[in-house]
């Protein structure tokens, strides 16, 4: 199989690459509609879709799928419906949208591996491993404003327009600051590459437990930095709650008011699949990529005082399955990003803004900062130091904090709401 | 790096050349404008096509990505959509710029493109354009343009914010 694989034409193999990443994720997103309407309702305490499809048997005894179809004939639905366009709209803009929405929410996962640069796997991902692989993540997600600005203004519809204005100011904000704790983490990497980020993250934990792994999120600047980029992509998919472009309280459905049929249902799969990709992105630089534990098996294989065989297994496993892993973790984290919908109500618009310009670009220039430093101790003196720098620097910010907020005078908003005006109610 | 083939280029030098006539063709702002992200992203393809990885990405993420959007952001914060397009009326001097600047164009054909097809073709080397050549050059060779620069964007920020909270 590897020795075919290497005969190949390299063209060949780029289209075999992009297949093996564009159709799963295709297939999948039914899938994770599916998921998410489920998951939502069980934790509203609804039933949600459970019964597409009912099969009955010969006794008359009835089967549900757990509406596993539901999401297919919906599909179709959004096929057969009457498609509506509007007379007063930019026609050819209006019809380029959709498409412009679809592109960048494939392209994103270009640059990521969902198996180690090892053996077969090193032929079938990622599509392209160049050196600026996650400049190519932040440079295709700052694409994705297109989409929705340009639904909105062919739309010629204020709420439309409203709403692609929204989208275009969230999208810049939060971009900076997810750049920025990228490039904490690209600093600690010593390199842009997807492949060497994963490849860091299997070094000994803080460069002194060689049988587990350094992921990135245990380590201190990781950790904020995965925060703010957990925060930054939730920003970036217009999810909630973040979903201010498509504020339906507000803004009827934001830009996609005026698409029906299959354009919205291009605008839908566009935002599912940025999602997924998004979590996919998010587990390579934070979580260890395609590893299955933060543990490193082959070590434990060499060197456990017992059970070096099952180690050895394990070690087999965790490189075969690296899919596997790495599709659990993607969907571990769609999960979040539905945890999130169901749990938070949705910022305002000034909380949004205050958000991504006040807390999270400082945080994330302070941890840009941070990292510098935690690299030159960490070479000088060991991990160890590190952490106590890390400590000692999360405590001033803290106490700045608090005398910041002690020396500024407090404000409680005060607001008059006259449910019933009194000279009337008489 | 490989060689990629000629008609690649071509196609690319195509749209590219294309869309920027559109930026000037089209009579909507946002069109034109829209025209000119093609553009951006052509060139960056081409770029790529080059072994400029790290230029074609930057062009993409400045350009196409942030500036861009600030750019349709006002054309459309205008309203200078569907009836109210930019008009321009007939200069009578184009008539004697047309056929200058033709010569104009015969004349730089002749005099520079036409002795690059008789160059020798230099091969860069595989790092050419990639970040880990292009970090070090910034940060050593040539740090004082480069800081002298981001002071310069520096003073473009905190200007802006002056003139935007000048009252008229």
């Amino acid at each position: 199989m590897t020795d075919w694989l290497e005969g190949l034409d390299p063209f060949a193999l780029a289209v075999i690459r992009a297949l093996l990443l564009l159709v799963p994720i295709l297939v999948l997103v039914p899938g994770l509609i599916w998921w998410e309407r489920r998951l939502l309702s069980w934790m509203q305490d609804r039933i949600g879709p459970n019964r597409v499809p009912t099969l009955t048997n010969a006794k008359g005894r009835k089967y549900r799928l757990a509406g596993l179809v539901q999401t297919l004939f919906d599909g179709l639905k959004l096929f057969i419906k009457e498609d509506i366009t509007p007379a007063a709209i930019d026609r050819k803009i209006y019809f380029i949208a959709p498409a412009v929405a679809l592109f960048p929410a494939f392209a994103l996962g270009g640059t990521m591996p969902f198996g180690p640069p090892e053996g077969i796997w090193k032929y079938l991902t990622p599509v392209a491993d160049i050196d600026i692989g996650i400049l190519f993540v932040l440079a295709i997600s700052s694409l994705g404003v297109y989409g929705v600005v340009l639904a909105g203004y062919a739309s010629n519809n204020k709420y439309s327009l409203m709403g692609g204005l929204r989208a275009s100011a969230q999208l810049i904000s939060y971009e900076l600051a997810m750049g920025v704790s990228l490039l904490a983490i690209a600093f600690a990497a010593g390199s842009l590459k997807m492949t060497e980020f994963v490849k860091t993250q299997e070094a000994p934990l803080w460069g002194e437990f060689p049988s587990f792994q350094n992921w990135f999120i245990f380590t201190p600047f990781g950790f904020v930095a995965g925060v703010i980029f957990f925060i930054c992509m939730v920003a970036e998919s217009n999810r909630a709650p973040f979903d201010l472009p498509e504020a339906e309280n507000e803004l009827i459905a934001g830009y996609h008011t005026e698409y029906s049929s299959m354009k919205f249902a291009v605008f839908f799969m566009g935002e599912y699949a940025a999602m997924f990709v998004f979590s996919g992105i998010f587990a390579c630089v934070f979580f260890g990529g395609y590893n299955v534990l933060p543990v490193n098996w082959g070590f434990h294989a060499a060197h456990a005082p017992f059970g070096n065989e099952a180690f050895g297994l394990a070690d087999g496993a965790n490189y075969w399955l690296a899919p596997a892993w790495f599709l659990g973790k993607t969907t571990f984290f769609f999960t979040v990003f539905i945890w999130l919908r169901a749990t938070l109500p949705r910022l305002r618009y000034d909380q949004l803004m205050g958000l991504g310009w006040k807390t999270l670009l400082p945080v994330a220039v302070l941890n840009f900062c941070l990292v510098g430093v935690w690299l030159i101790l960490e070479d000088m003196k060991g991990a160890r130091y590190g952490w106590v720098l890390a400590l000692a620097a999360g405590l001033l910010v803290t106490a700045v904090w608090i005398a910041i907020r002690n020396a500024m005078p407090q404000k409680t908003e005060r607001r008059k709401v006259v449910l019933v005006d009194p000279k009337r109610a008489s | 790096m490989r060689d990629t083939p000629v008609y690649v280029f071509l196609v690319l030098a195509l749209v590219a050349v294309a869309s920027a006539v559109g930026v000037v063709a089209f009579k909507s702002p946002v069109r034109s404008a829209l025209s000119l992200v093609l553009t951006f992203f052509t060139l960056a393809l081409l770029y790529f096509n080059l072994g400029a990885q790290l230029l074609g990405i930057s062009q993409i993420m400045v350009y196409a990505g942030a500036i861009m959007v600030l750019f349709l952001f006002v054309v459309m914060m205008l309203r200078l959509s569907g009836g109210d397009r930019v008009a321009e009326k007939t200069d009578k001097r184009l008539y004697v710029a047309i056929p200058l600047a033709i010569a104009l164009t015969a004349v730089v054909l002749i005099k520079f493109v036409q002795p690059l097809f008789y160059m020798p073709v230099t091969k860069v080397g595989d790092d050419y354009g990639r970040p880990s050549e292009i970090g070090p050059a910034l940060f050593t060779t040539y740090v004082w343009p480069f800081e002298i620069a981001s002071v310069l964007l520096l003073i473009g920020v905190v200007g802006s914010i002056m003139l935007a909270k000048r009252k008229f």
